[in-house]
């Protein structure tokens, strides 16, 4: 089993390495979301797989469409020359190689283990559950508090003001 | 079961951290502090997961999905708050707004 956490922590660490070094932010986002799925390998292999499927439908599912998103909004303009660049086999080859080493490395653990995650120490969803909805109760409610303030923050923020601004924004 | 010592599975969530602070420090594009505040957050979060297997015990997971249920809301609201400063100033270089600051 050691073999391919390291496997998978070599390919997060590089792919983090990439993401904070590229020039063009949706290069960048391509390899943050190779490194979230390599850490969700590793969620995997620390038995904890409830986990891991979180990290990949809301970190690399949820989050990362709205960066993407923002990203594409504001590079309007752009997008005619850039196209052809993206297209070109030089972007995508070096996410494609990490992305290939990461999911033969899962493969391979998943045959490795041989029995499921049941039978073995992990901890399962049901267990997380009783745990969040007792024990925690209140660190749920106050999460809920935060998520119904951030949309109301969101909601706000993203309103389309009227065109005069604030005297001390406007541009000198 | 995972073998691996508990000394590398936190040099990895450290080294994680490591990299998203050198991000976050170097990086003046906001998205991309964004970004790299987001690889802390993971780090941090993954600390908690190896805690949890440590201990076997749920906690660590529980705090994983609090981690996760502010990493949504930071997001959000940061992106949002990325779209208006780029509204206002045409540009994401975090050093250009400065209209706080006292000249």
């Amino acid at each position: 089993m050691n073999v391919f956490f390291i496997i998978a922590a070599l390919v997060a660490l590089i792919s983090t390495a990439m993401a904070i070094s590229r020039r063009n932010a949706i290069h960048a986002l391509l390899y943050l979301i190779l490194s979230l799925l390599a850490v969700s390998v590793v969620f995997y292999l620390l038995d904890a797989p409830f986990i891991a499927a979180l990290e990949v439908i809301i970190y690399a599912g949820a989050i990362m469409v709205l960066f993407i998103f923002v990203t594409m909004m504001l590079n309007v303009g752009l997008e005619k020359k850039m196209e052809k660049k993206w297209l070109s086999p030089r972007s995508w080859i070096v996410p494609s190689i990490l992305a290939g080493i990461l999911f033969v490395n899962f493969i391979l653990a998943l045959k490795n283990v041989r029995t499921l995650p049941v039978d073995r120490a992990a901890i399962l969803p049901k267990q997380v559950g009783i745990s969040l909805f007792s024990t925690y109760l209140l660190g749920v409610e106050i999460a809920a508090i935060l998520l119904m303030a951030g949309v109301i923050g969101a909601f706000h923020l993203g309103k389309q003001k009227k065109k005069v601004t604030h005297r001390y924004l406007v541009k000198k | 079961m995972l073998t691996v010592g508990i000394e590398t599975q936190i040099l990895f969530a450290g080294a994680l951290f490591l990299l998203g602070l050198i991000g976050l420090l170097v990086r003046r594009n906001m998205i991309f502090m964004l970004m790299s505040i987001e690889i802390m957050l993971n780090s941090a979060g993954l600390v908690f997961i190896i805690a949890g297997n440590l201990w076997k015990q749920p906690d660590g997971q529980v705090m994983f999905i609090f981690i996760l249920a502010v990493a949504a809301v930071e997001v959000a609201i940061g992106l949002a708050l990325i779209l208006q400063v780029f509204h206002h100033y045409k540009t994401l270089d975090a050093d250009e707004v400065n209209k706080l600051k006292d000249h």
